[in-house]
């Protein structure tokens, strides 16, 4: 399954509930959801083990247009463009969106 | 594959219906199929052809317009929640169409994924 | 499946997921219904709406089962997060625990999440 998540973790406790019914899925940033990718946010710890797995990806448009350069995100956090999003739909869904 | 999208946001105040649209736009791109964007709730307010967005800004309406022309997309609105808003027919953008939630259901059946957008 | 997430009457989302739900009844799919979250206030007993003019929708979970639609999961730790217990809800349902609704959530073949 994709999970997407669109919210900031410090906003919110979407990114939470999601990551406690990811299983085995993949985890998609998006819009202010990118914000959790930071590697100084407290969310970081909470996603190193499924970003260790190669399974959390964050969405490069929405982090380059918040100033979110690809060193300031946590490890092990895949970039993605929209085709790689798509590419991400195909491969994982169904799609849960955490909105 | 073909992508069914769900719209649940107005345009400009939430990113959802600019996320949609690029994700659309990506997957025609790719040479996949998107038969049918439904749009729900305030999404409903992606059809109104009213709106004037500054010369410098992006015109939402008019971009979900020009990939219905270009790439056959289906573009329906939900008639209860188009109604409720002021969203009529008089008022619809080029490729828009206003029917049921029918619409939404038997899409998300028929496509090989549903993705939502929302808040 | 549709996966309720949001608390009722603050915002639409939770009004216009049962409509979507209702619709869904015509299309002869195998429909169910998950309450996660603030999702499981939708089916607090006692609402009434009156006073702010809005509508007293929590009855209509009841009659989903004339539709034939009788899956309604509600995540435990949601319930007990909020204190409450199956014996809160306006409807019969199966409370499933967190693993339990990831399980569920992945068995699908389509999810409509509001």
């Amino acid at each position: 399954m994709l999970h997407t998540v669109n919210k900031s973790p410090l906003q919110t406790r979407d990114l939470d509930s999601c990551l406690a019914h990811l299983g085995d899925g993949r985890l998609l940033l998006i819009e202010d959801g990118v914000y959790a990718a930071l590697a100084a946010a407290p969310s970081a710890s909470q996603l190193a083990d499924a970003a260790a797995a190669g399974r959390v990806y964050a969405l490069g448009p929405d982090m380059e247009a918040r100033g979110l350069a690809a060193d300031h995100l946590a490890a092990n956090i895949q970039v993605v463009d929209y085709q790689g999003v798509v590419q991400l739909v195909i491969d994982h869904g169904p799609h849960q969106a955490w909105v | 594959m073909q992508f069914a999208i769900l719209v649940n946001e107005a345009p400009y105040q939430h990113q959802a219906s600019d996320s949609a649209y690029h994700f659309a736009k990506a997957a025609l791109e790719m040479g996949h199929s998107v038969p049918r964007v439904f749009f729900y709730m305030d999404g409903v307010h992606n059809a109104n052809r009213l709106q004037e967005p500054q010369q410098d800004d992006r015109n939402i309406v008019r971009r979900w317009s020009q990939l219905a022309e270009e790439h056959d997309v289906d573009l329906v609105v939900c008639v209860a929640a188009a109604l409720r808003r002021g969203i009529k027919d008089e008022i619809l953008a080029p490729g828009f169409r206003i029917s049921g939630l029918g619409q939404l259901v038997e899409v998300g059946i028929q496509a090989d994924r549903l993705v939502t957008f929302g808040d | 499946m549709f996966v309720n997430r949001k608390a009722p009457h603050g915002t639409i989302y939770a009004l216009e997921a049962l409509e979507v739900v209702l619709i869904s009844a015509a299309f002869d799919q195998d429909v169910s219904l998950a309450f996660l979250d603030d999702g499981v206030l939708q089916l607090r007993q006692g609402q009434n709406a009156n006073a702010i003019e809005m509508k007293n929708f929590a009855p209509t979970y009841r009659a989903l089962e004339g539709y034939d639609i009788e899956k309604l999961y509600v995540e435990r730790e949601s319930l007990e997060e909020r204190g409450m217990s199956s014996d809160d809800l306006v409807v019969p349902v199966e409370v499933v625990d967190r693993n339990r609704m990831s399980e569920l959530m992945q068995g699908q073949d389509v999810i409509m999440s509001f």
